[in-house]
C-alpha cells in the first residue's frame, strides 16, 4: 500500500465531523477579518457597522428559523449551545425553593430532565454535572431501529419535569427524531395533568417542560422552521453546514426561563457575555442561507450517492449491519458494521488510500469505549467496533463513492483474512463472553452501567 | 500528571501517532497465517482477548523440542493498528536468528516489543498487551502437551514484591477496585513497603491499568 504523501487525492467522508468552509461564505467573512474589525458593541462608525453586520446575520438566521431576533443567541460552538440550553435551564430553578422529596434522602431537589441515551455528549456530560447538583436524570433507551422510545417518555414525564432534550438527529447514525411528534406528546401531557402543574409549587412557570432539540446534524437536511417544529430550544451549528468553526447558536423561544452560563459584559442580551464573533455570525447565517436555498437539490444528490454507496458495501461484501434506521435517516448518513474487522484497523487503511470515515470502535475513542449511540441500539459490542461512518457532503461524486467501493472490499478481505474471528449476524447476545478478557476481567465499559 | 498531545509519538517526537515501524508492520504485518488454521502443522496454540472489548489474539506456534526454541509464530487478530503491528513485531523477535529458546519468549513483555517499534502512542499502548499474553498462552499449550507441568507459568502470577507476594494481577484488581494510585495501592496490597526496589515497577503498572480501564489521564 502507496504511503506517499504526494499521490494522495483525498475522499472525505466525514462530514458530520466537520464540513470544508464554503468559498462564498468565506467571501463574505473576509473584510470582517480584515478591514471591517470593529467590535460591535461600539458606537462609531466602525464599530456600528460591525453591530449591523450581526443585526443582519442574526435577521437571516430568525427569518430562515421563523423566529424573532431576539430569540436566537450565539455561541462558540454547538457544545456551549447545548450546555447553555441545559444548564441554563436548570440554573433558572436551582434559584427556587428545592424540594425534599423522599427519593432525595434529604438532599435539595429541584426537578426532572429527561435526554435520551444517543445525545451529543455536550448534554450528556451536563447532565452528569447536574445529577450532582439536585437534579433526576432520565436517559430514554432507543429502539433497535434508531428511534427514541416515546412510550418511555411518556412514562418519564412528570410534574418535576422542567427540560426534555432529544436530539433532531444523532451524530452516529443520522437516524430522525420525530421531534413534532414529541412536542406534541408534551403539549398533551401538558393538558391532561394541568391541574397537578398548577398544585406542583415549584411550577411558576406554567409552560414547562421545555424542549430543547440538538439539529447540528439535521439542520443541513430537514426544515428547521419553527413554526413546523414546535420546540423552546434548538442548537445549530455553523461548520457542519458550511461554515466557519468556532460559532453556533440557540435558539431560545421568548418567555423560557433561562440564565447565561457566561458572565461578562452583557452582549446578547445578557445571555452570552463576550465581544461577538462578527465575521463568524457573518458566516453562519451565509452558510445556512445558501443551505436553505439549495437544501432540497443538494439532499437528493446526496441520498442518491449515499444509497450507491450502502447498496454497493451490502452487494460486495458480506456479514454487514446497517446502523441506525433504514428509511428515517439523514440522506447523508451510512453507518454499517462489518463484522470480525475492527473499526481502527479499517479507517487507517481507507487512510491510506486517502479515504477519510469515522468509527465507533473503542480503539479510536479518547475514553477507550465503544460508542455509546451504537451500543445503545442493542448492538453487542464486537458489531460496535468493526462500525465504520461514512458521512457525505455536497462537494462528494459518484466517482468518489466508486472509488470507495473499488477499493473497500479489499482493505475488508485482507483485515478479515487476519482475523481469528467469525461473528453470526444474528447475533444477539451483548457480549459473546464478557469474561474472556486479560486477567479474566469484565471489561471497564461493561462494570460500569452494572 | 502532565501529558503531552497524544498525537506526538513519546519515543521519537513524530507529528504522527504511530512510528515508520508501527506503519510498516500494519500496512505489511509479517507472519499472519493467511490459510486456513488446519490444528495438525502446529504444534501449540493459544487465544486471548475478547471481541466485545475489541481486541481478539489468536497465535500459533510449532516449538523445536531439542533446541527447546520457537521455530514458527503465526497469529490472527481482531485488533487496531497497534495490536497488528505490536503482534507482527512480536512474531518478528521471537522467530528471528533461528528461533527463541522458550524461557526467553516467556520473559518477553509489552514494554520489550514497544521498544523495538519505537513506541506507540500513549493512549495506544493498551492495545499492544495481548501478543505476549497469547504467546505465553501458547506456550502453555505446548508444556501441557508436552507434559512438562511443573514450566507452566500462570500468567499474572509474576511476584513484583517477594515480601508481600504482590502479584501483576494484584495491582489490575486493586485499579479495577479504584485504588488508582500508588498510595491507595499500597493501602490494599502493602505492595513495596519493605521493597521499595519495586515501587517504580508498580507505578508503571498503575498508569497502564490506570488507564486500560479507566481512559488516558487528563492533564
Amino acid at each position: 500500500m502507496c504511503m506517499k504523501k504526494s499521490v494522495k487525492k483525498r475522499y472525505y467522508f466525514d462530514h458530520a465531523a466537520t464540513t470544508p468552509l464554503d468559498k462564498r461564505v468565506l467571501k463574505k467573512m473576509m473584510p470582517f477579518l480584515t478591514s471591517e474589525f470593529g467590535n460591535p458593541s461600539n458606537l462609531y462608525e466602525m464599530g456600528r457597522k460591525a453591530g449591523q453586520a450581526v443585526a443582519e446575520a442574526t435577521e437571516t438566521i430568525t427569518d430562515i428559523l421563523n423566529c424573532r431576533p431576539d430569540e436566537f443567541v450565539f455561541t462558540g460552538s454547538a457544545t456551549e449551545a447545548d450546555n447553555l440550553a441545559i444548564l441554563g435551564v436548570a440554573r433558572a430553578h436551582t434559584k427556587r425553593v428545592p424540594l425534599f422529596n423522599s427519593e432525595s434522602k434529604g438532599a435539595p431537589f429541584f426537578g426532572r430532565i429527561i435526554v435520551s441515551q444517543i445525545e451529543h455528549k455536550g448534554i450528556l456530560a451536563v447532565c452528569d454535572v447536574l445529577r450532582k447538583d439536585g437534579f433526576d436524570v432520565v436517559e430514554l433507551p432507543v429502539l433497535k431501529n434508531g428511534l427514541v422510545d416515546l412510550e418511555v417518555l411518556k412514562k418519564s414525564l412528570t410534574p418535576e419535569t422542567i427540560l426534555v432534550s432529544i436530539t433532531s438527529a444523532d451524530s452516529e447514525t443520522g437516524t430522525i427524531q420525530p421531534i413534532a411528534e414529541i412536542a406534541k406528546i408534551i403539549r398533551n401531557w401538558k393538558i391532561e395533568n394541568s391541574l397537578k402543574i398548577k398544585n406542583f409549587k415549584l411550577k411558576i412557570d406554567g409552560s414547562l417542560p421545555c424542549l430543547h432539540t440538538d439539529a447540528s446534524q439535521a439542520a443541513g437536511y430537514v426544515d428547521i422552521d419553527l413554526g413546523k417544529l414546535p420546540v423552546d430550544l434548538m442548537t445549530l451549528s455553523a461548520h457542519k453546514l458550511g461554515g466557519p468553526k468556532g460559532i453556533g447558536g440557540l435558539y431560545i423561544r421568548h418567555g423560557v426561563n433561562i440564565e447565561p452560563i457566561i458572565y461578562g459584559g452583557g452582549q446578547q442580551g445578557k445571555l452570552r457575555s463576550g465581544t461577538e464573533n462578527v465575521p463568524g455570525i457573518v458566516g453562519f447565517a451565509e452558510a445556512i442561507r445558501l443551505n436553505n436555498f439549495h437544501r432540497g437539490d443538494t439532499s437528493v444528490k446526496i441520498k442518491k450517492m449515499r444509497d450507491e454507496l450502502e447498496k454497493g458495501i451490502f452487494k460486495l461484501i458480506h456479514k454487514v449491519v446497517l446502523n441506525g434506521h433504514p428509511a428515517k435517516r439523514l440522506p447523508n448518513f451510512l453507518n454499517v458494521s462489518i463484522l470480525d474487522v475492527e473499526g481502527e484497523a479499517m479507517l487507517l487503511y481507507l487512510d491510506a488510500l486517502g479515504i477519510m470515515v469515522s468509527t465507533g470502535s473503542a480503539c479510536n475513542s479518547q475514553s477507550l469505549e465503544p460508542s455509546k449511540v451504537l451500543t445503545a441500539l442493542g448492538n453487542p459490542y464486537e458489531f460496535v467496533h468493526g462500525s465504520l461512518r461514512f458521512t457525505l457532503g455536497k462537494e462528494n461524486k459518484m466517482s468518489d463513492i466508486k472509488y470507495v467501493l473499488k477499493h473497500l472490499p479489499a482493505v475488508v478481505k485482507k483485515l478479515r483474512a487476519m482475523s481469528p474471528l467469525d461473528l453470526k449476524l444474528g447475533q444477539t447476545a451483548k457480549i459473546s463472553n464478557q469474561k474472556a478478557f486479560v486477567g479474566n476481567q469484565i471489561p471497564h465499559f461493561v462494570r460500569k452501567s452494572h | 500528571m502532565k501529558k503531552k498531545p497524544d498525537v506526538v509519538n513519546k519515543f521519537t517526537g513524530d507529528s504522527w501517532a504511530y512510528s515508520k515501524s508501527v506503519r510498516d508492520h500494519f500496512f505489511k504485518p509479517k507472519n499472519i497465517l493467511w490459510e486456513k488454521p488446519v490444528d495438525a502443522i502446529f504444534d501449540a496454540e493459544g487465544v486471548v482477548g475478547s471481541p466485545a472489548c475489541g481486541d481478539v489474539m489468536r497465535i500459533w506456534i510449532n516449538v523445536n523440542p531439542k533446541k527447546d526454541t520457537i521455530t514458527d509464530f503465526k497469529w490472527r487478530t481482531f485488533g487496531c493498528a497497534s495490536a497488528i503491528a505490536s503482534t507482527s513485531m512480536l512474531s518478528v523477535m521471537v522467530t528471528e536468528r533461528g528461533g527463541m529458546k522458550i524461557d526467553k519468549a516467556l520473559q518477553i513483555r509489552p514494554q520489550d516489543i514497544m521498544k523495538r517499534l519505537g513506541g506507540l502512542p500513549d493512549r495506544k499502548i493498551h492495545c499492544s498487551v495481548l501478543g505476549d499474553k497469547a504467546l505465553r498462552a501458547a506456550i502453555n499449550d505446548w508444556f501441557k502437551k508436552t507434559k512438562q507441568f511443573s514450566r507452566i507459568v500462570v500468567d499474572g502470577r509474576q511476584i513484583i514484591d517477594p515480601n508481600t507476594k504482590t502479584t501483576e494481577a494484584d495491582i489490575e484488581e486493586a485499579v479495577l477496585e479504584g485504588a488508582t494510585t500508588l498510595e491507595a495501592v499500597q493501602k490494599r496490597t502493602k505492595v513495596g513497603i519493605g521493597f521499595p526496589e519495586c515501587l517504580p515497577k508498580v507505578e508503571e503498572l498503575i498508569r497502564f491499568y490506570r488507564e486500560k480501564y479507566f481512559g488516558p489521564d487528563l492533564i
